[in-house]
């Protein structure tokens, strides 16, 4: 902005508007109410004046996703909520931006294993931009995941992120993909090969004795 | 009233139902058939030294060894029981009672075992039996609304029965 410099009287700004358009939005996220589970708390804590979102423009929880830019999914989503999340998901306006909040949304979290109806991951309903950690984070973990947000819309060259308004569900399929030459459609044959595959490698890898 | 008392009581009104009783448990029992369960519980909730007028919580619980070397040592055939816990406000005295149930119906794997439903003494029942039925696989014949409470409606299997297997796939979300 060099050449504009000292050209103007006092009290006058400049910038662009990709920066002004990028400033506002950061500086109004608009989260939607959107309480799962125990998360659900340390997300009204955030809120509440100790913690205090709203110094950061993102204390505005709407009830409803048409008027809402960020989704703080706060706790367990099961296989019954996860068409819900989607759908809410849907409903929200264009550039829109999902927080995985705590261990169940990163990742299945204590239910992975036996939670028969737990998703693991939500990032397998709708995609994630920033991932919290904990069970539950602490309130400022949850406020550091607002910022890396804001700075997602600060990096922003576009008005909107250009998604469809219908992504299939799952983006990913989180099953393991295997090379062509170790895959089989019979389990037990693409088993045999992957076993020979290992013990080959394996062979390969021990020293020969001098 | 102690459970001593109770299974007097229930002696004397349907004795010939029980099939037998264990009033030295931690929470004193009886057992009784299915086709007798209604009877049972009609002299419990409407028996004027027993008045139980709370159905506190049903449960259902799957017996099975899956691991064949403990087997012998597991101390049970494998079976299913609904166990039935109700007090009295009046008395203020509890008692419990439990149903004997094949895993199938008649071995048929796939064939939920039935229990006829106790909805129409307590209300509190519905929802408790809708809840066995959904996690356990019980059928309570004679229910007036019988579907899955907590899982979804075109869910398969019964979770919490220990041959219960995974979905690897729900609606194309990967299930582990």
């Amino acid at each position: 902005m060099g050449w504009v410099e000292g050209r103007f009287e006092e009290n006058f700004l400049v910038t662009t508007v990709e920066q002004g358009i990028s400033w506002a939005r950061e500086s109004s996220m608009w989260p939607m109410t959107f309480g799962l589970a125990c998360c659900a708390i340390e997300m009204m804590a955030v809120g509440g004046p100790r913690y205090d979102m709203d110094r950061f423009g993102a204390g505005a929880f709407r009830a409803t996703p048409r008027q809402a830019d960020l989704m703080i999914v706060a706790g367990t989503v099961n296989y019954k909520m996860a068409s819900r999340v989607r759908r809410l998901y849907n409903q929200m306006p264009d550039p829109k931006f999902v927080i995985a909040m705590g261990a169940c949304t990163c990742g299945g979290g204590p239910y992975y294993k036996y939670g028969y109806n737990v998703v693991k991951g939500v990032d397998l309903v709708v995609p994630v931009d920033v991932y919290v950690p904990g069970c539950p984070p602490r309130p400022e973990a949850l406020l550091e995941g607002l910022f890396r947000i804001q700075e997602k819309v600060r990096g922003m060259r576009y008005l909107t992120k250009g998604q469809a308004v219908e992504i299939p569900i799952p983006s990913r399929t989180g099953y393991v993909q295997l090379p062509p030459e170790l895959d089989d459609a019979d389990p037990v044959k693409a088993l045999e090969k992957q076993i020979a595959f290992a013990k080959m490698n394996k062979e390969k890898a021990t020293p020969t004795k001098a | 009233m102690t459970a001593t008392e109770i299974i007097a009581v229930l002696d004397t009104a349907c004795g010939s139902r029980i099939k037998s009783k264990h009033p030295d448990a931690i929470d004193p029992y009886i057992v009784v058939e299915p086709a007798d369960l209604v009877a049972v519980c009609t002299v419990l909730r409407d028996h004027g030294k027993l008045q139980f007028d709370i159905l506190n919580c049903i449960s259902g619980v799957d017996y099975l060894e899956l691991d064949p070397k403990k087997v012998a040592k597991a101390g049970f055939e494998p079976h299913l029981e609904v166990v039935y816990h109700f007090s009295s406000f009046t008395f203020q005295h509890r008692f419990a009672l439990k149903v004997m149930l094949p895993r199938w119906k008649g071995d048929k794997a796939g064939d939920l075992p039935e229990v006829p439903t106790i909805s129409a003494l307590w209300p509190a029942a519905n929802w408790h039996e809708r809840e066995v039925f959904d996690l356990t696989g019980v059928h309570f014949s004679g229910h007036p609304d019988l579907h899955r409470i907590l899982l979804a409606d075109d869910w398969v299997g019964h979770p919490l029965r220990k041959d219960y297997e995974f979905p690897l796939e729900y609606h194309g979300i990967r299930g582990r």
